[in-house]
């Protein structure tokens, strides 16, 4: 807590407790005297928002757990249960669930806002670090209270979660059993994940304490960036800060109560209303939407790299999107901490949030979902009307020798005349031939938009045909084309060079414009102006 | 050159809103329901019509587990009773569903209509006194009678695949209402082996053959017609409400608490312009 303390104890009471347990002044010199920049704007009154999220989400969330049963036949029927019977169940449980998506939305805001105005720069390393580690906790909390509603979204976003860590080397395998306690998701998965799901959030609760500890000895930043200097550049916290932060909660309390009131569902997925089911595999599997850029990240590594393979290479970059956060004190070489003073790293911020949605939209696509294709799919269908059909079989020597013995065969049955041969593996080593004499070679081209339209116009050109043609030869020809997996690539490219490259390179390069000496300056040439 | 690079990323983004319809169903059909609006509630004889289409005809092969009988007679249920005082012979009267001005609540068990409905329904217990399977008249506290015994019996007397728990059907489907009615109604007649085609399906084909037919349903009010679109409404209505019971009175708390916070809002906001007076910043 900067400088001394100026608490005074007025009355008998306050002054007895003061000499055992200062506890008063702690709050006093914490929340009210505590010296705050004057210049702090909106963007500074995500904290306050976000203290709110942990206790609502702690308080409903104890209500549930009073309610909730972890069983893998009863968890889908205990939360209908308190949505239906339990006094104000659907109240608290709407809460719950749309408050961990308006806790992301809070976080996001409050970690941009950091970037943008470089509260991590010394002495606010440590700050940022308890932040994120904060974040990573959220994260898991998240993710393990989404699965607690056994629905399919619940079962089948656990299995792909815990098998993802499967893809580690050496310690994976053991790793994942570990967390599912078995061999698959069961019962002793949604015991321990509803065990760890109640811990998590006082843990964070805990890690809380040191980040606000952490803020309160370094002092806040602000817009300007600069250190607080005198008395002019501050205002006490109580009843300055307060007031703003209240005012800034209870518009975002109003968003909050929006969607638990009029759109409870919303932000979740329909087929977490189906009850878990290990045999059927929902169509897509997505996470929640505060995980899509993850998840975006994940599934952007489709091809192997050297001895890594893909699904361990999408693993260890969907971690190190996280992990980056935790050294970017050390990667941004800039000695001006706001962007409001650095041109041209305010654009290159601009287009980090831009990929980071985008990213997240893309993490709710189908991968294999074509953005652009140069051309349509096509495919040229070859069949002979009329003619003579015969067949012959074809033996190997070996199944490695296959391919030539078909070959052979083949080019044997054309050099005797035969206007089209087709062969029909039907063992390792054994194969029919069937062979097509006389009769007119006709050809006909077929084109479609996705690769599944182009397979129903050719059952379209096969049924027209029908019996007049023995058998069709086909060559289906894909266009170049961009898909949503493309998309992703770029954006995980640039979401790495934006810390690894850009603000590296940036900090040393880039002229920034001037910045003030102090936190009151630019404030008293704008009054004097106005 | 960064702002050009920014600006066409922001227009890639928007640019790819593109719908991609390969395993997706057809859109449903638009209908408006009286439920949709932010202020919308329940039309209540569209969700009692539909009740009696689930029970005569879907319940035959479709549970709704995490529903009662008791359901239908609480605050917020198709069968809610009220008693009414008539203005002109000052009697009271009964009243089913809420009355649009006053009327007192009558708790459930205290409801002969759900009790009627209930003591309807032949529920397989175990006889307390033999502790052998019997059967014996639903009482309120029972759930919704379960059309098969388990989920194999289920399974094995349709195809293989047991036929969907209906209570939150309307959250579980893209679509919820509007699925359901288009659904009902989107049969086309073409069927390959026991699969029917439906373009509102996703993947085309379903198991469920057309399950109404016009005037399958007697409803007691002649002024209601007997058609499908009407039976597939109302079913539709009825899923929505056991879907989401609380809605009308999630929307109605919902406008005393924004009207408080905006309140709120605004007093604080004066509050802050006060207390930063006089304060450069």
């Amino acid at each position: 807590m900067s400088g001394p303390s100026t608490y005074e104890p007025k009355s008998g009471i306050t002054r007895w407790l003061d000499r055992r347990l200062p506890i008063l002044r702690l709050a006093h010199d914490s929340f009210v005297a505590y010296p705050t920049p004057r210049n702090l704007n909106y963007w500074w009154t995500f904290g306050a928002m976000l203290s709110l999220c942990l206790i609502v989400q702690i308080v409903t969330g104890i209500v549930l757990a009073m309610h909730y049963v972890p069983h893998v036949s009863m968890a889908f029927a205990s939360v209908e249960r308190i949505n239906r019977d339990v006094p104000f169940g659907w109240l608290i449980q709407n809460i719950h669930s749309v408050g961990a998506s308006m806790f992301f939305l809070a976080v996001y805001i409050h970690m941009f806002r950091g970037l943008y105005y470089g509260s991590y720069k010394a002495p606010r390393e440590l700050l940022w670090i308890l932040g994120c580690v904060i974040y990573l906790l959220m994260v898991a909390t998240g993710f393990l209270g989404y699965t607690l509603p056994w629905g399919q979204m619940s079962f089948w976003g656990a299995t792909v979660i815990t098998n993802l860590l499967g893809a580690l080397p050496l310690v994976g395998e053991s790793i994942k059993n570990w967390l599912m306690g078995g061999f698959s998701i069961d019962q002793p998965t949604i015991n321990r994940f509803f065990s760890l799901h109640y811990l998590l959030p006082f843990v964070i609760a805990g890690v809380v304490g040191l980040h606000v500890w952490a803020l309160h000895e370094a002092g806040q930043n602000n817009p300007v960036g600069v250190d607080v200097k005198s008395k002019a550049d501050t205002v006490p916290f109580t009843p300055h800060a307060t007031i703003k932060d209240l005012f800034a909660t209870t518009l975002f309390v109003i968003l909050f109560a929006t969607f638990v009131f009029y759109m409870p569902d919303a932000l979740g997925h329909a087929d977490n209303f189906i009850p878990a089911d290990p045999l059927k595999t929902p169509p897509e599997i997505v996470p929640e939407w505060y995980l899509l850029p993850f998840y975006a990240i994940l599934r952007a590594f489709d091809f192997n790299i050297g001895p890594i393979d893909s699904k361990l290479a999408g693993v260890l970059a969907m971690f190190a999107s996280i992990g980056i956060l935790f050294i970017l004190p050390w990667l941004d070489t800039s000695r001006v901490r706001s962007m409001r003073y650095r041109p041209i790293a305010r654009q290159f911020f601009v287009i980090f949030v831009v990929v980071c949605v985008a990213l997240g939209w893309c993490g709710g696509q189908n991968p294999g979902n074509i953005l652009f294709k140069v051309a349509p799919f096509q495919a040229t269908l070859n069949w002979v009307d009329g003619g003579q059909v015969t067949e012959q079989p074809i033996q190997a020597e070996s199944a490695a020798q296959w391919q030539e013995a078909a070959d052979a065969a083949q080019a044997e049955a054309r050099a005797q005349g035969a206007s089209m041969t087709a062969v029909i593996r039907t063992g390792a080593t054994a194969g029919t031939l069937r062979v097509v004499t006389g009769g007119t070679v006709q050809s006909r081209p077929v084109e479609g938009d996705t690769a599944d339209l182009l397979e129903t116009h050719i059952t379209e050109v096969k049924e027209e045909v029908g019996q007049a043609a023995p058998f069709f030869s086909i060559e289906r020809r894909s266009p170049a084309r961009f898909t949503v997996t493309n998309f992703s690539q770029i954006l995980t490219l640039y979401y790495f060079l934006f810390f690894l490259v850009i603000l590296p390179v940036l900090g040393l390069r880039e002229r920034p414009e001037r910045v003030p000496d102090t936190i009151a300056k630019p404030i008293g040439e704008a009054q004097g102006a106005s | 050159m960064l702002r050009a690079i920014s600006a066409a990323a922001a227009l890639l983004v928007a640019g790819v809103g593109v719908a991609f319809a390969a395993v997706h169903g057809e859109h449903p059909e638009e209908y408006e329901f009286s439920f949709l609006s932010p202020v919308g509630s329940y039309d209540m004889a569209a969700v009692q019509r539909g009740y009696q289409v689930y029970q005569q005809v879907c319940a035959n092969c479709h549970s709704m587990d995490h529903l009662s009988y008791r359901h239908l007679g609480e605050r917020g249920g198709p069968f809610a009773l009220y008693m009414v005082r008539d203005h002109e012979t000052g009697e009271l009267g009964p009243h089913i569903g809420k009355p649009e001005h006053g009327g007192t609540f009558v708790e459930v068990t205290d409801n002969p209509y759900v009790r009627a409905i209930a003591a309807g329904v032949t529920i397989t217990d175990i006889d307390p006194n033999s502790g052998q399977p019997a059967d014996r008249p639903g009482r309120i506290s029972d759930r919704f009678r379960r059309p098969f015994p388990n989920a194999i019996a289920a399974a094995a007397s349709n195809g293989g695949a047991p036929p969907p728990d209906l209570s939150v059907i309307t959250s579980a489907r893209h679509g919820g209402a509007r699925y359901v009615r288009s659904l009902i109604m989107g049969y086309d007649g073409q069927t390959k082996g026991t699969l029917h085609h439906n373009p509102y399906f996703p993947g085309g084909w379903l198991a469920m053959a057309p399950p109404l037919a016009d005037g399958a349903v007697p409803y007691a009010d002649a002024e209601t017609p007997q058609t499908v679109e009407q039976y597939a409404t109302d079913v539709a209505t009825f899923l929505q409400w056991a879907a989401d019971p609380h809605m009308e009175e999630r929307k109605r708390l919902g406008i005393v608490v924004l009207a408080f916070l905006a309140a709120l809002a605004g007093l604080l906001y004066l509050a802050y312009k006060q207390v930063w007076r006089g304060e450069a910043h």
